[in-house]
């Protein structure tokens, strides 16, 4: 029996938006990373090469690579692939300015790691003002 | 955010329309970081150029930087900058667009989108280096600026405080003077985080980018110190070495105690802390990640040489010219260098240019493959003395990569063949 699980932490952009997750705990590559075109992850040295982030709640590490990253996200948005949340545990330039300009809601800080507990396919509702992420085990 | 009352003027709209939106746009960053204030910045480097389909859909370049670099719904006249800005690396050398595949509108399209720049006051520098062509930040200096690798020059090498900003914070920093006073603007967010001892002592440009390909991939995001290194490196090495850690990972600011800016001693990088983690750079370390570095393909039939990722020095130039005398390229190789337009002037005055030209390869200004997502028509199989472009090109072209020494790239050149090895 699948019961769902909440994990609480602390807004980084508002808002309420739900979909399936898509989890890696390494770091994500924005410009030369994901595809804007696409939604495609297209890092070749990725563990999630070739997937999709597009409609998807992103749960990851944090953000690395270029100053891009806000851009080819933002790219993302503008072209109708951006994801439909955010979690992630680090907190850096590049993802605040990231989450802001895909307009979607994102949470960081949570009191487990949404790496371990969330696993790619579980649905994830994520409410940005509230901190607040509900996991449905798939 | 707590906003000054000049702050709050602008975010009213005193000061017009696009401020309006800058300052929007830098209330919410800072607020989705955390930030308590901004702080004033006199120094800004971004990136504002549409391709094709971004200025088609938007009209105009304000409406295209209107929506992908201030992330604004409402087109509004850019005014002149407000503070000292510069441009990065762009998407093509108009000189040689053809080369790059571009066509004859999206060229038309570069030259407004120059001149549109220079009439806002931006400095159209067009490098990933503007430290190399006279913006050098003092330590201390609070800037604004995109680049990865010049973010992680700036910081580390000269002292000066930047985070790593974006397309959409770079443009609203030039048109307010302001920026979140968060993370690398803080001192006490400057220090290092883990000690690396560096027992394999990096002698050559290679080594360097070696070493910055492994602190990346293992510290990620985090502050590095090394302690060990022996020989002082030249500007160009730590260059290529923070462009290397800062594409592997995200490293924006790193220590070498007595030869980078912030730190004398180990202890003074620490900040009197414990490191979170020590770690020892050994051969083993070094090998991983060249072999990391070259593992994407496996054709040794080389087609394309590409040199200058970060954009050569004068140095850089010269050296390889002293390479160059003597041989020529095989038919079928494309050999491109890639610097800032005011060291290809130099170069062209002292007779490098020429010397490229002679041994069949071409000087490059304004770009990169990677910025501007091209490769020399019909190439597949890259080689380079860049561990950034190496790790880049091949997710955004499809073309394999080679990464290894100037002398090996050479080689390459002239037999058409990759020979490069582990040493």
């Amino acid at each position: 029996m699948s019961g769902i699980i909440v994990l609480q932490g602390k807004k980084v952009v508002g808002g309420i938006a739900e979909g399936e997750a898509l989890v890696t705990s390494e770091y994500i590559s924005g410009w030369g990373g994901i595809e804007p075109t696409t939604g495609m992850i297209i890092d070749l040295r990725h563990e999630l090469a070739g997937k999709s982030i597009a409609g998807k709640v992103l749960v990851y590490q944090g953000a690395k690579g270029s100053s891009g990253w806000s851009g080819a996200f933002h790219q993302a948005r503008t072209n109708g692939f951006a994801p439909a949340a955010m979690i992630f545990n680090e907190m850096s330039t590049k993802i605040a300015l990231g989450s802001v300009v895909t307009r979607c809601p994102a949470v960081t800080g949570l009191d487990q790691d949404p790496t371990k507990v969330i696993q790619t396919g579980d649905w994830v509702k994520v409410d940005g003002d509230k901190g607040i992420v509900e996991t449905t085990k798939k | 955010m707590k906003l000054t009352n000049s702050e709050k003027a602008m975010l009213e709209g005193q000061e017009g329309e696009a401020v309006q939106k800058a300052m929007e746009m830098l209330v919410r960053y800072g607020e989705a970081l955390g930030a308590e204030k901004f702080i004033d910045t006199t120094n800004v480097g971004g990136y504002m150029i549409a391709n094709l389909e971004q200025y088609k859909r938007f009209n105009s370049f304000d409406g295209a930087f209107s929506e992908m670099c201030m992330d604004s719904d409402v087109t509004v006249k850019l005014p002149p900058v407000k503070v000292s800005s510069c441009q990065f690396e762009t998407s093509m050398d108009p000189e040689y667009y053809k080369l790059a595949g571009k066509s004859d509108e999206e060229y038309e399209l570069y030259k407004s989108n120059i001149d549109y720049l220079a009439n806002l006051g931006i400095q159209v520098m067009c490098t990933c280096t503007p430290y190399q062509v006279g913006n050098v930040p003092v330590k201390g200096e609070h800037c604004a600026w995109m680049e990865s690798s010049a973010v992680v020059y700036i910081n580390s090498v000269l002292g000066a405080r930047t985070n790593c900003e974006g397309r959409e914070s770079t443009t609203s920093a030039m048109l307010t003077g302001k920026i979140p006073y968060w993370g690398l603007h803080i001192t006490e967010n400057r220090y290092g985080t883990h000690l690396i001892h560096v027992d394999e002592q990096p002698i050559t440009m290679e080594d360097w980018g070696l070493l910055g390909y492994y602190v990346g991939k293992t510290v990620l995001d985090k502050i590095p110190v090394l302690d060990g290194i022996k020989k002082t490196p030249t500007r160009d090495m730590l260059k290529h070495f923070g462009a290397a850690a800062a594409s592997a990972g995200g490293i924006e600011l790193y220590h070498i105690p007595g030869i980078t800016s912030d730190a004398n001693t180990v202890e003074e990088a620490f900040g009197g802390r414990t490191p979170i983690e020590e770690l020892n750079y050994g051969v083993n370390e070094k090998l991983n990640a060249y072999n990391l570095l070259n593992s994407i393909g496996d054709n040794e039939n080389v087609d394309f040489i590409m040199l200058g990722c970060p954009h050569y020095s004068i140095e850089q130039v010269w050296d390889l010219c002293k390479k160059l005398e003597g041989k020529h390229v095989k038919e079928g190789v494309s050999f491109w260098v890639f610097t800032p337009q005011s060291i290809k002037d130099l170069a062209n005055r002292n007779g490098f240019q020429k010397t490229i030209e002679d041994f069949g390869g071409l000087l490059m200004k304004d770009c990169c493959p990677a910025i501007g997502r091209f490769k020399p028509r019909g190439s597949s199989v890259m080689a380079t003395d860049s561990a950034k472009q190496g790790h880049y090109l091949p997710n955004i072209t499809g073309i394999e990569a080679w990464y290894g020494s100037v002398d090996d790239c050479v080689e390459a050149a002239v037999t058409g063949k990759w020979g490069g090895k582990f040493n």
